[in-house]
C-alpha cells in the first residue's frame, strides 16, 4: 500500500491497489476461501489498513496509491481489466475500434448516476480529457490523451475518439476515472471541495473522511451493476506498520498486505489461519536501481554492468523476500506476452565487476579498500522512500554487495513526497532503489523515451538511446502483435546490455483478507477485481 | 580551589559511596565505557556482514543474540552500537554543556542587560518543543549521526545556562572574586578561571542526565526513521528494526530494548547520586 | 497584582518575536526555496500559480521583509496553505488536530501529578529505605525505556495477547453511533495505553522533584520548630511542609508543556492518535513548511500561554509575589 513506484500511480487507476493485479501467469498458491454454501448477504463493513492518508480523492491529481485506492471504490473507468486481464466495458456498455484502429466508440451504460443522482453523459468523458490534458492541471496522467487527435459526443451517451496513428495503450487509456462535469466544470480543480467529499459513479458512495483516522465509504444503492453487498468500505489509517500487523491479529482490521516475514513465519498458526486468509501471487511490480546517467560516474555502460555483476539478486529474494518472488531482467516481469525470455542477464560475479571497473579506470584501492581513480574514491548515495522496510533492507544487502569491490555506498531514505519533488524530479539523485507498478501494455514510452525526461516526468535517470526511441514509438503504434513482440525483445536485449537499471526482483503480493469475508477470487488480477462481490454471510457479521 | 577539594574528601565521595544506586549506576556506567572502547575486539562477528540464508534466527551458541533481519549478529551489533549511541549523547552533551556553561557565566557575571538578553532567549528556546525542533532540523537537513548530535547539544543547553548562571551569581559575589577585581583581574580571567570551577559542579548533573536523554532521543529518532543511518548501528535502529518482528523474534528488540534501558537508567541513578552528594542543604 | 499582570504580559512580547525569528530561521536551514520545491513536484503549474506562491510567501523581498510580512499573516492566524496535494489552510489543519493533542496531554498531565505528588513525598518522607530506592528505580525505569518500545509490548500484551483494550486509533468502528456514555468509555479505553505511557515516561522528572523539594522543606527550620512544639509528624509533612513543596510544582507544570507536545510525536504515530504531534512529524518529512512554520509557532505559543498561567497561579499562591513589587 505504499508508494511503489511513480508509474503505479498510472496503473493504480485500474485496480484497488492493496490488490494490485498479477501478471498473466496463473497465481503460484492461495489458500482458497472456505468454498461455501453461504448466500451472499448485504451487510456489515471492511475495514482495510492504510499507512498513509489519502491526499486528495480526486484521482486525477493524486500522486499516491492511498488515494487511488480510496478512489477507485467511488469512479468509474469506460473500460476495466476483467479477472483475466482483458479489458472490458465498466461505464461503457460496449466499444468498437474501427478496422484501422484509429477510431474507438463507446456506448455509454442508461442510467448510470453520480452519486448526487445527476445521470452520467458523455459530457463528464469530455470533460474528464479536457481537464486532463489542460496544462494548468498538475497531472501525471495527461501523456496518453495527448495522443489523441479528436473527440467527440455525438448524443449524450456515445463518445468517438479518434487518434492520428494506431496506439495501442489507447483502449486501455479510458480506463480512467470519469470526472463528474456538472460539478467541476469551470471550477479551479486544485482547489474543488471534491478532493475531500468525492462525487463519483461507483459501487461506493463517500461517506465521511475524519482527517488521520479514517475515510467511510457506503455502498450505492444505486449502483448500475447492482449495489455491493458489503455495506460499507473503512480505509483506517495507522501509520505505524507494526501496530498495523497487530490490529489485524486483534481482529480490528480485515485486509492488508503482509510483509514476507509475517507472510512465512508469522502467519502460519492455526490461530491464525482460521481467521484469515492469505493469497500469494506475482505482483506487477519490479524494483530496481535506477543510475542517474547525467552523473559522470554512470555514463560509462562498464561501471552499470559491473554493478549489476556485484549484487546478488538471489541474495536479495532469498534475504528480502523469505524467496517471495523472482528475479528481474528487465521492464517486463515474466509471463507477459512481451516478455523476452531470451534476454541473458549478467550474472553474480563479483570478480567480472572488479574486471570490468579495472577497465573502467577503477583499480587502485586506498587504505579502507574503497576503489580510486585520479584521487577520487569511488562512492554515491542510494536513495530510497521511507516507510518500505523492504526496500531498506535490499539496499542495505547492496551497500554490503558493492563494498565488497570497493564502492562505498551511503543510503538515504526520504519520505515519498519530498522524494519525488526534492531529488526524483529535479535529478538530484546519483542512484535511487524504486519499483515500478507496470501496466498490462507492455508500452513504456514514459519511463524510455529521451523526450520524458524532463521534470516530473518518469525518465528521470535521463536515458538517451536512438533504437530505443524508435522501438518505443513502433511498438505503441501498431496493432499488430508480432510487430509489438519484435520491437519490445529487442528492447529489453538493449537494456539488459545497458543495464541503465539494475533490474532487481518482482516480488509476491501478499494479501491476506479475514475469512469473515466470502467471494473473494484469486485470479490472474489479484484479488481486487471483484470487490463488490464480496459479502459476509449473515451469521458472521461484526458491524 | 582547595575548598573544592576538601569539599570533594570530606562530603562529595563519602555521600556518594553511600548510596548504592548510585555506585550501581556508576559501575555499568565505566563497564559500558569500556565494552564500547572494545567493541571491536569482543565482538564476535563484523556488525555488518550479512548472511540472506541466516535471517531472524533465535539466539543459540553461535549467536549468543540471535541474528537480526538481514542475519546480522546482534550482539555484535549491540557491542557496536554501545559505542554509536554513547558517541551521540558525550558529542551531543558536550555541546550542550559548552553553549550553557559560557552563556550561563556570561550572563551571570555580567548582570543587567546582557543577562537579560541572554536569559530571554533561554525562555524563547525553553517555548518550543525541543523534539519538534530536531525533527524539523534534522529531515531538512540530513539524518547523518553529525548533523544529530549537533542538533540535540543546540537545543539542549538552556537548562545548564540557568543552573551556571545561578551559581555564577552566587558566587561573583564572594569575597576572593571581589579580590581578584581589585588586584586588576580581567573579566575573563575572573570568570574562567575564578568563577568557572567553582559553578562546575550542577553542570556535572546535568551532563550525566544529559547523556541519558541524548541516548533516548536518537532512539525514538531511529523510530522515526531518521536516527543514525544504516548499516551504522545504534541501539535505537537495531531497537526500531526489531519492532516488526517483536512478537516472535523477541530478541531483535529485547536485547538492544534491555541496552537502552539499563544504560539510561544507570546514567541516571548517578547523575541522582552526585546531586545528592553536590546538595549542601541536604543534611546527612 | 495588576502591574505584575501588565508587566508579565508586556514580557511575552519580546518572547514571540523571539519564537517567530527562530521558526523563521529553521526554515530558512533547509537547503532551497520553499516555492521552488512545490514548483518543482507540480511541474505543470502555471506562471500564474507561480507568482501567486511568491508573492505569499514574498520570496522576491529580503529576507527582512519576508520576515515581517510573514509576521504580519501571523498576527491575522493566516498560516498559509498545506503544501501537500489537500492543499488546506494550516490553520483548519491544526485546529482539527489540537483537541486531540490537548486533552490527551491535559488527562496524561493529570495523572503525573496524581501519581507523582504521592511518590515523590512517599520517597523523601521514607528516605534511603527500601521503598525510597524501589520508587527511584521504577520512576527511572519509566523514563528509561524507549517510548515506542514499551508503548509495542503493551499492544502487544493488552491488545492482542489479552485483548483487553483497543490497540490504536481513538474510536471503535460504529462507535458514532452508541449513546454518549458509551461512546465517553470507549474512547477512554482507546486512552488507556497512550495516557499510561505518555505519563509514565514523565514520572521520574516529577517525582524527584517533589521529592527534592519535600527533602529540602523538611530540613528548613521551621519544620524543625513545627516538630519540636511536638506536632504530629502526619500534621507537620501534611500541613506544613507539603504546602511549601507545593508551590514551585506549578512552575513545573507550565515548563512540560513543551516536553508533552514534542513527546507526542511518538506515541501518536504509534497509537494512529490523530493529533499535533503526527502532524507535524507528516509535514516535516513531506517538507510541508507552512505545517512546519505553524505548528512551531503554535507549539510554542501554547507553553508561553501554559508559562504565564502557571506564573499567575504561583503569584496568587505565593503572598512574596502577590504583594511585593513583582
Amino acid at each position: 500500500m505504499m508508494p511503489s513506484g511513480v508509474r503505479c500511480l498510472l496503473v493504480a487507476l485500474f485496480f484497488c491497489s492493496a490488490l494490485a493485479a498479477c501478471s498473466k501467469s496463473e497465481s503460484i498458491s492461495a489458500h482458497p476461501a472456505p468454498s461455501s454454501s453461504a448466500i451472499p448477504a448485504t451487510g456489515d463493513s471492511l475495514v482495510e489498513g492504510t499507512i498513509g492518508e489519502a491526499s486528495t480523492l480526486i484521482p486525477l491529481l493524486a500522486t499516491d496509491s492511498s488515494s487511488h485506492a480510496v478512489a477507485g471504490q467511488i469512479y468509474n473507468g469506460l473500460v476495466k481489466y476483467d479477472k483475466n486481464l482483458n479489458i472490458v466495458g465498466d461505464l461503457a456498455e460496449s466499444f468498437y475500434i474501427s478496422k484501422d484502429g484509429l477510431t474507438i466508440t463507446f456506448h455509454l451504460h442508461t442510467g448510470v448516476k453520480w452519486h448526487d443522482g445527476t445521470p452520467l453523459t458523455s459530457r463528464d468523458v469530455l470533460y474528464t480529457y479536457r481537464v486532463t490534458i489542460d496544462p494548468k492541471t498538475p497531472t501525471a496522467y495527461a501523456e496518453d490523451f495527448k495522443q489523441v487527435k479528436s473527440i467527440a459526443a455525438p448524443d449524450a451517451h456515445t463518445i468517438r475518439v479518434t487518434y492520428d496513428a494506431p496506439f495501442a495503450p489507447a483502449l486501455a487509456s479510458w480506463g480512467v476515472s470519469i470526472l463528474p462535469a456538472h460539478l467541476l466544470e469551470g471550477k479551479d480543480i486544485t482547489r474543488s471541495p471534491l478532493a475531500r467529499a468525492p462525487v463519483g459513479t461507483g459501487p461506493y458512495r463517500f461517506k465521511e473522511w475524519v482527517s488521520s483516522q479514517k475515510i467511510v465509504l457506503e455502498f450505492n444503492p444505486d449502483y448500475f451493476e447492482g449495489r455491493p453487498y458489503i455495506d460499507r468500505f473503512i480505509y483506517r489509517i495507522i501509520p505505524d506498520s507494526s501496530t498495523m500487523y497487530m490490529e489485524l491479529k486483534a481482529g480490528a482490521i480485515d485486509l492488508m498486505n503482509l510483509s514476507p516475514v509475517q507472510y512465512a513465519r508469522q502467519t502460519s498458526s492455526e490461530n491464525f489461519t482460521s481467521r484469515f486468509n492469505k493469497y500469494r501471487y506475482p505482483s506487477s511490480t519490479y524494483l530496481y536501481m535506477g543510475y542517474n546517467l547525467r552523473h559522470p560516474l554512470f555514463g560509462d555502460k562498464r561501471i552499470r554492468q559491473a554493478m549489476t555483476a556485484a549484487i546478488n539478486k538471489d541474495e536479495l529474494i532469498q534475504g528480502v523476500l523469505f524467496g517471495m518472488g523472482q528475479k528481474a531482467h528487465g521492464p517486463i516481469v515474466p509471463g507477459r506476452w512481451a516478455y523476452n525470455p531470451a534476454v541473458k542477464d549478467i550474472a553474480y560475479n563479483p570478480k567480472f565487476a572488479s574486471e570490468l571497473l579495472a577497465q573502467a579506470g577503477w583499480k587502485d584501492k586506498n587504505s579502507e579498500g574503497i576503489l580510486i581513480k585520479d584521487g577520487k574514491p569511488f562512492k554515491f548515495t542510494i536513495l530510497t522512500n521511507q516507510g518500505n522496510q523492504q526496500r531498506l533492507m535490499t539496499a542495505q544487502i547492496i551497500q554490503q554487495r558493492l563494498r565488497q569491490v570497493g564502492i562505498d555506498v551511503k543510503i538515504r531514505i526520504v519520505e515519498w513526497a519530498a522524494f519525488l519533488k526534492e531529488f526524483v524530479n529535479k535529478g538530484n539523485f546519483e542512484v535511487v532503489l524504486l519499483a515500478w507498478s507496470i501496466s498490462q501494455d507492455p508500452d513504456m514510452f514514459d519511463v524510455w523515451h529521451s523526450s520524458k525526461n524532463k521534470p516530473g516526468e518518469l525518465n528521470f535517470i535521463g536515458y538517451n538511446n536512438a533504437e530505443v526511441d524508435r522501438l518505443l514509438i513502433e511498438g505503441r503504434n501498431t496493432f499488430d502483435i508480432q510487430k509489438r513482440t519484435r520491437a519490445y525483445f529487442r528492447i529489453q536485449e538493449i537494456l539488459a546490455d545497458e543495464q541503465p537499471y539494475t533490474f532487481l526482483y518482482v516480488p509476491d503480493a501478499l494479501p491476506v483478507v479475514s475469512s469473515r469475508i466470502r467471494g473473494v477470487e484469486p485470479s490472474p488480477a489479484g484479488i481486487g477485481h471483484n470487490q463488490n462481490r464480496w459479502y459476509v454471510p449473515k451469521n458472521e457479521q461484526v458491524y | 580551589m582547595d575548598f573544592k577539594h576538601s569539599y570533594l574528601n570530606s562530603v562529595f565521595w563519602p555521600r556518594l559511596k553511600n548510596n548504592r544506586l548510585a555506585l550501581g549506576g556508576g559501575s555499568v556506567v565505566l563497564v559500558l565505557l569500556v565494552i564500547s572502547l572494545l567493541a571491536p575486539l569482543i565482538a564476535p562477528y563484523d556488525p555488518s556482514a550479512i548472511d540472506a540464508w541466516k535471517v531472524l534466527s533465535p539466539p543459540s551458541w553461535q549467536h549468543w543474540f540471535g541474528t537480526d533481519e538481514l542475519g546480522r549478529d546482534v550482539l555484535s551489533r549491540v557491542l557496536f552500537g554501545a559505542r554509536v549511541s554513547l558517541k551521540v549523547g558525550f558529542v551531543a552533551v558536550g555541546i550542550a554543556v559548552s553553549i550553557g556553561t559560557i552563556i550561563g557565566l556570561i550572563s551571570g557575571y555580567y548582570s543587567g542587560i546582557v543577562d537579560a538578553a541572554l536569559m530571554r532567549v533561554v525562555d524563547i528556546m525553553l517555548c518550543f518543543p525541543a523534539f519538534f525542533l530536531i525533527l524539523a532540523i534534522i529531515t531538512f537537513l540530513e539524518p547523518s549521526i553529525w548533523y544529530i548530535m549537533m542538533v540535540i547539544g543546540l537545543t539542549g543547553w538552556m537548562g545548564v545556562a540557568r543552573l551556571v548562571r545561578a551559581e555564577t551569581l552566587s558566587i561573583r559575589e564572594m569575597d576572593y572574586i571581589l579580590a581578584a577585581r581589585c588586584i586588576g583581574c580581567s573579566n575573563s580571567r575572573i570568570i574562567f578561571r575564578h568563577i568557572f570551577p567553582n559553578a562546575v559542579s550542577p553542570v556535572l548533573v546535568s551532563a550525566t542526565l544529559g547523556i541519558a536523554g541524548a541516548i533516548l532521543t536518537e532512539s525514538a529518532l531511529s523510530f522515526l526513521g531518521i536516527g543514525v543511518q544504516p548499516p551504522t548501528p545504534s541501539w535505537g535502529n537495531i531497537l526500531t528494526s526489531g519492532k516488526d518482528y517483536i512478537e516472535f523474534a523477541w530478541w531483535l528488540s529485547l536485547f538492544p530494548g534491555l541496552a537502552i534501558l539499563i544504560t539510561v537508567l544507570s546514567y541516571n541513578l548517578l547523575g541522582e547520586g552526585i546531586r545528592d552528594a553536590l546538595d549542601p542543604r541536604v543534611k546527612r | 497584582m495588576a502591574r505584575f499582570l501588565l508587566k508579565r504580559i508586556l514580557m511575552l512580547i519580546p518572547l514571540m518575536i523571539g519564537i517567530t525569528l527562530i521558526t523563521f530561521t529553521v526554515i530558512h536551514l533547509a537547503p532551497g526555496e520553499p516555492v521552488e520545491m512545490q514548483m518543482a513536484m507540480n511541474p505543470k503549474v502555471g506562471k500564474e500559480a507561480r507568482e501567486r506562491l511568491t508573492k505569499f510567501y514574498g520570496l522576491d523581498k529580503p529576507l527582512h521583509e519576508q520576515y515581517l510580512s510573514w509576521v504580519g499573516k501571523l498576527v491575522r492566524l493566516d498560516l498559509g496553505r498545506s503544501f501537500s496535494s489537500d492543499n488546506r489552510p494550516v490553520v483548519d489543519k491544526i485546529k482539527e488536530r489540537l483537541p486531540v493533542t490537548i486533552s490527551l496531554n491535559v488527562i496524561a498531565l493529570l495523572l503525573e501529578f496524581g501519581l507523582a505528588i504521592p511518590i515523590g513525598i512517599l520517597a523523601a518522607t521514607r528516605r534511603d529505605t527500601w521503598l525510597d530506592k524501589g520508587i527511584t528505580v521504577f520512576v527511572f525505569v519509566g523514563f528509561a525505556v524507549p517510548t515506542f518500545w514499551l508503548a509495542l509490548l503493551l499492544m502487544y500484551f493488552f491488545g492482542v495477547r489479552l485483548n483487553w483494550l483497543p490497540i490504536s486509533g481513538l474510536h471503535t468502528l460504529g462507535s458514532d453511533s452508541w449513546s454518549s456514555l458509551r461512546y465517553l468509555a470507549d474512547m477512554g479505553k482507546h486512552l488507556i495505553m497512550p495516557v499510561m505511557v505518555a505519563s509514565f515516561g514523565s514520572l521520574a522528572g516529577l517525582s524527584r522533584y517533589m521529592r527534592s523539594a519535600m527533602l529540602n522543606v523538611i530540613s528548613q527550620d521551621y519544620i524543625t520548630t513545627a516538630r519540636a512544639k511536638g506536632l504530629p509528624e502526619r500534621v507537620v509533612i501534611y500541613k506544613h511542609a507539603l504546602r511549601n513543596a507545593l508551590l514551585p510544582l506549578i512552575t513545573l507544570l507550565g515548563f512540560s508543556i513543551p516536553g508533552l507536545i514534542g513527546g507526542s510525536v511518538i506515541f501518536e504515530t504509534i497509537f494512529a492518535i490523530p493529533g499535533m504531534g503526527q502532524l507535524f512529524y507528516q509535514g516535516a518529512m513531506s517538507r510541508d513548511y507552512p505545517v512546519v512554520m505553524g505548528i512551531l509557532v503554535i507549539g510554542a505559543c501554547l507553553t508561553l500561554i501554559g508559562n504565564l498561567i502557571a506564573d499567575i497561579g504561583y503569584a496568587l499562591a505565593d503572598p512574596r509575589i502577590r504583594h511585593g513589587e513583582g
